[in-house]
């Protein structure tokens, strides 16, 4: 019998790949995503058709997509994870999986989507699948936006714990910084967001703001995950998968019956996740995570464990997860301020902090936490090292 | 000449299955049920076939009585749907429900009460409200549970 931790650095990360984040690519849906698949088979010195799993990730994009465009002549392992915005980081698991077991030897993961030009998100919603009892019981209340599902969660949090709306302006500002030192991000040349800016936004979902809203974007990204034995034969360093989990929150379908609102799936697995990696949280420096709203990072920040439950708001303030502070805290600017394309830039970013190769590198990075948040609290973890 | 105000844009409405049905029918009769285990004596919301504490495929609709306090909330200062574009600011309440512990509902108040004087812990009635449309092409009719200060 195997144990999680037997999984630890069986596989790496040897090629990535994106598109540039905008609000028009121009392109069709299945450009966008097959263009970061070719950049991130490219990055690992393979060849398209010696891809033999794929792990498409975003809705309007098959494995049999995937393949015929490939030329994969023995397509051995697909997967799609149905986790919204969890997705790719809890696909990880899966790739990592199919190759440590010689299911398949290199697996593509991609996410992407015209998110601004095509369907928006709330429009891209629908009453089959996971959300079915959020349109029976929520949505004839006015429930129709992701925003409004985490405004409950961000207000009980508020009341229980004194956390602030400045303390969320705080993720805004440290993602918005960090953006405008990327070369690839929506907002790179924006201003930087003051706590005025912030506290003068409009307020959309109270207690949510504009600014602690995420973006809605054109854009993909791709990333190739192999054994460390077929690593040796090609051109990149391999960034090692230490530890990786998926989790669910009590409750899965439905935020409003949790014992707890404000614990997130994230707090199940998170030891389970530093156990496997055989590190701490001290261990971590540099984290992306998954940041829909700037409450979700505070909330996970504890969940997480980096502080106790509730400290989250103090946590952040003060600079702390800014490039140069104790947590940088997604160094890519983050969906708040790079783009929105489920998660996946945050693993691409991960994985350029381990290679030290980030346009917002901390210096000396080793080891990199990634985040997944989706529908109603499902979250992912993984600890990627160099 | 007369102009004609265009007609308001329709709600969505629920959308049950067999396993919920009941739960809309009882809210018709004015009847706030919900799902408990014949088992293990557990509530559950929202309805569905398992009870999650001991497996019993068997329930009962129990029923409670129509109070609960605020839980939460959040306030749509936006109309995010058509439906509600009379009604914004518009705040969506998750409130705990007095005598079937661990369930919520979400609603929204029917009395005018503004999110300013909402609070947390706050007492309130649930009252039902009739909502009709078009679904599937027939016209149809349901109760939504709705609040009131109590």
């Amino acid at each position: 019998m195997f144990k999680p931790k037997d999984f630890r650095d069986k596989a790496c990360i040897v090629g990535i790949g994106e598109t540039t984040y905008s609000r028009k690519s121009g392109m069709t849906n299945m450009t966008l995503q097959m263009t970061a698949c070719a950049r991130a088979i490219e990055d690992a010195g393979l060849k398209p058709s010696d891809i033999d799993g794929v792990l498409p990730q975003s809705m309007g994009l098959t494995a049999e997509d995937m393949a015929t465009n490939l030329g994969v002549k023995d397509l051995r392992f697909s997967s799609s994870v149905s986790m919204g915005g969890a997705s790719p980081c809890a696909a990880i698991q899966n790739g990592v999986l199919a190759v440590a077991s010689g299911v398949c030897n290199y697996v593509l993961l991609v996410s992407g989507r015209n998110g601004y030009s095509g369907a928006r998100t709330g429009a891209a919603l629908s009453p089959a699948g996971p959300m079915r009892t959020m349109f029976e019981f929520e949505y004839p209340y006015g429930l129709v936006v992701p925003m409004l599902w985490y405004g409950p969660i961000a207000r009980r949090h508020m009341h229980l714990y004194g956390t602030t709306s400045k303390q969320f302006a705080e993720v805004a500002i440290a993602a918005r910084k960090h953006a405008k030192m990327q070369k690839n991000a929506q907002m790179k040349d924006e201003k930087e967001i003051t706590l005025e800016d912030h506290q003068n936004s409009p307020l959309l979902a109270d207690p949510f703001r504009l600014l602690d809203c995420c973006l809605q974007t054109d854009g993909a990204a791709a990333a190739v995950i192999t054994t460390p034995e077929r690593a040796k034969d090609l051109k990149r360093k391999p960034i090692y998968i230490s530890g990786f989990a998926e989790a669910h929150p009590d409750s899965p379908s439905s935020t409003t019956q949790r014992p707890d609102i404000t614990r997130f799936g994230v707090a199940k697995c998170a030891d389970r996740v530093f156990e496997m990696a055989g590190m701490t949280r001290k261990d971590i420096d540099v984290a992306e995570i998954y940041d829909c709203f700037t409450f979700t990072v505070i909330n996970q920040i504890e969940d997480i464990g980096f502080c106790k439950k509730g400290e989250g708001g103090p946590f952040v303030e003060s600079g702390r997860i800014q490039l140069g502070g104790e947590l940088p805290v997604n160094t890519h600017g983050g969906l708040l301020s790079q783009g929105h394309i489920m998660g996946m830039n945050h693993v691409i970013e991960a994985v350029k902090q381990c290679r030290g190769a980030s346009d917002a590198q901390v210096k000396d990075a080793e080891v990199a936490l990634v985040s997944g948040y989706g529908d109603f609290g499902d979250g992912a973890l993984a600890i990627l090292r160099r | 000449m007369t102009t004609q105000a265009a007609p308001p844009a329709p709600k969505p409405l629920p959308t049950p299955l067999p396993d919920t049905q009941p739960f809309w029918d009882f809210c018709k009769k004015g009847e706030l049920r919900f799902q408990k285990c014949s088992k293990c004596h557990t509530f559950r919301h929202y309805p569905r076939p398992m009870c999650p504490s001991c497996g019993s495929f068997e329930y009962t609709w129990e029923q409670v009585a129509p109070k609960g306090k605020v839980h939460t909330w959040v306030t749509a200062m936006r109309a995010f749907h058509p439906g509600f574009e009379k009604e914004v600011p518009l705040p969506i309440v998750i409130v705990d429900i007095e005598e079937a512990p661990g369930i919520r509902i979400m609603s929204n108040f029917n009395d005018g009460t503004k999110h300013t004087d909402l609070k947390i812990g706050m007492p309130v009635t649930i009252v039902f409200e009739e909502i009709s449309g078009v679904q599937d092409r027939a016209q149809v009719t349901y109760a939504l549970p709705k609040l009131r200060k109590a």
